[in-house]
């Protein structure tokens, strides 16, 4: 290696530092605090690594009846969100691209770019006239907001790049245009819905706006629930800080073992309009 | 944004043009249930919206039809003309931070390094995080007394800010936790971008012995610039509608110090239940929206006619 070389070594190895540093840190910090007892997070100069384990936060969030109630809806309203989205949005995104019909992108562009407090004044007067706040079935209608055009425009992208020449075929061998969605085009666009299934749960997840307007006090997702506990008692960073862990874990998890497809599903999303 | 400028239609397509037009409303049926749900989710709502804001429209009272009375009550409302003025200022730090240290990232993300798939996975996390999350544990880090925030600072000699609890720092704040969280997104872009870049120009660079700066400024970067701007567009319609990490750190204060259109829009419709005048409200919003992307678009289009005029 020439002197040349060795200095772009070490000054690639400190730019990495320093662009990956302030997550890591973040994320480190944030363990330390869920890990920590009152006196310890109290404590100045910050205790980094403390003395005594409290294990006890993580118990403590857990064993309460009412987590276990948050989390159950958040699973609930999620899962129905993604699986009603999915059903409607993969079959879509199949007729348009197959149809050549970018106009209908408008649509999808202006959900994107439309603030989701909009969607809730209309939606929230009609679920009041239905007499259905209160349960979880407005949070899951609204979360489709969300994750149906999430769902249509992976799709739409992912079935313009997969051949034709097999459709065709089948439907000259006398398949219908389902029987050829069905078993040509639905098997080869598996990695696709993966991608839209993933970004789907993840987004419809994270959502808070939602969930601070409709959610009353048996309906809350995990969000809703976690900012709930800041504004209830501010003192108590331990078990607040593990609470906010374990909401987002599961989502760290997908980005770690999914990188791949959330990568490849942003930047799609993104190069073609997001 | 430019889905109908950049998803040309592939050959294959237009090989089946001809049996298209001979059959039409074949591939209806695949879409019609998705037309439903989008119009009862998306169309409906905004055709509500627009109806709702001509309207004095409050939960529990009956409704008049007022006209435009709720626009131009928009006008002469102070807290709503503040609120502009604190999104507008959010919004353009929050799309130049990212956008700079975006480009940054994705220029060291494209080199070649030992661990780099893994570093890249961490590096996108605290956009995939939930934001409430979050903004929880950034609320920690900049308690002014217990905060590790002010102890870093106190390392490196810099007095003890009050952050998020003063009308001067609360927007730089709230920008640093949105810098934090959404240069990935700037990065994932850009990445894309300069993995389409040909090799070619480098190697005559390298032969001519320029700097890694003037690589970057006069090959690199017009090179990505179509990628930069999809990634400010992205970024602003982003930064204009943030909600999560504002309400949930400081809920627009101290006072109104931090409310942004989308904050004011929340009390107005949800704490007020003034729901004609937070109709109002979201359709100037939306506009002011589609105002930015245009003036951006514009500006765009501006920089390609210079540089085609000059003839760089």
């Amino acid at each position: 290696m020439t002197p040349r070389q060795i200095v772009g070594k070490i000054g690639l190895w400190f730019s990495v530092f320093v662009i990956v540093s302030p997550a890591i840190l973040f994320f480190l910090w944030m363990l330390s605090l869920s890990l920590k007892f009152e006196i310890d997070n109290a404590a100045y100069p910050p205790v980094f690594f403390p003395e005594h384990v409290a294990w006890k936060n993580y118990a403590d969030v857990l064993a309460s009846n009412r987590f276990l109630t948050y989390f159950i809806n958040s699973l609930i309203v999620t899962g129905s969100a993604t699986l009603l989205a999915l059903l409607v949005g993969v079959p879509a995104g199949y007729g348009i691209a197959r149809m050549a019909a970018h106009k209908s992108a408008i649509v999808i562009l202006i959900a994107r770019i439309t603030p989701g407090l909009s969607y809730l004044i209309p939606l929230f007067l009609m679920f009041q006239w239905l007499g259905l706040l209160g349960t979880l079935v407005p949070q899951i209608i609204i979360h489709l907001v969300v994750t149906v055009p999430i769902v249509i425009w992976i799709m739409i992208g992912y079935f313009e790049t997969t051949p034709m020449e097999l459709e065709e075929a089948a439907l000259i061998d006398g398949a219908t245009r389902w029987q050829v969605f069905r078993h040509v085009a639905l098997p080869i666009a598996k990695p696709g819905i993966a991608v839209a299934f993933i970004l789907a749960v993840i987004f419809s997840w994270n959502n808070f706006v939602f969930g601070i307007v409709l959610a009353g006090r048996e309906t809350r997702t995990l969000p809703v629930a976690v900012y709930n506990m800041i504004s209830f008692d501010q003192l108590s960073w331990g078990p607040l800080a593990a609470a906010a862990l374990i909401v987002t874990l599961p989502v760290l998890l997908l980005t770690v073992f999914a990188q791949r497809q959330i990568v490849a599903g942003l930047t799609a999303g993104a190069v073609k309009g997001g | 944004m430019s889905a109908l400028t950049q998803s040309t239609p592939g050959a294959a397509q237009s090989d089946v043009a001809p049996e298209k037009a001979l059959r039409p409303p074949s591939y209806w049926p695949f879409v019609v249930p998705a037309l439903v749900v989008v119009i009862a989710i998306i169309i409906f709502p905004w055709v509500f919206t627009i109806w709702m804001s001509l309207n004095e429209w409050k939960v529990g009272s009956s409704t008049t039809f007022v006209g435009l009375s709720n626009y131009l009550r928009l006008t002469s409302d102070p807290r709503f003309i503040e609120a502009v003025g604190h999104t507008l200022v959010y919004t353009i730090l929050s799309v130049l931070l990212p956008l700079v240290l975006g480009t940054f990232a994705a220029v060291v993300f494209h080199q070649k390094f030992p661990g780099r798939g893994f570093l890249r996975g961490v590096f996108i996390m605290p956009m995939m995080a939930t934001p409430v999350a979050i903004a929880l544990v950034w609320t920690m880090m900049f308690h002014p007394q217990l905060g590790v925030l002010n102890y870093l600072l106190s390392l490196v000699g810099i007095p003890a800010q009050l952050w998020v609890f003063h009308p001067a720092t609360v927007i730089p704040s709230l920008v640093l936790v949105e810098t934090w969280q959404w240069t990935p997104l700037v990065m994932l872009i850009v990445l894309g971008g300069l993995a389409a870049i040909p090799t070619e120009p480098y190697e005559s660079a390298q032969i001519d012995g320029a700097s890694i700066w003037q690589v970057f400024r006069f090959i690199t970067l017009p090179l990505i610039m179509p990628f930069l701007f999809i990634a400010g567009m992205i970024r602003m319609i982003d930064a204009v509608k943030s909600f999560d990490i504002i309400f949930a750190i400081t809920q627009g204060g101290p006072g109104s110090a931090s409310e942004t259109i989308n904050i004011y829009l929340y009390s107005v419709a949800f704490s007020y239940y003034d729901l004609g005048y937070g109709s109002a409200i979201a359709v100037v919003f939306f506009l002011l929206i589609v105002l930015l992307a245009a003036v951006m678009l514009y500006a765009r289009q501006r920089m390609l006619w210079t540089e085609i005029a000059s003839g760089t």
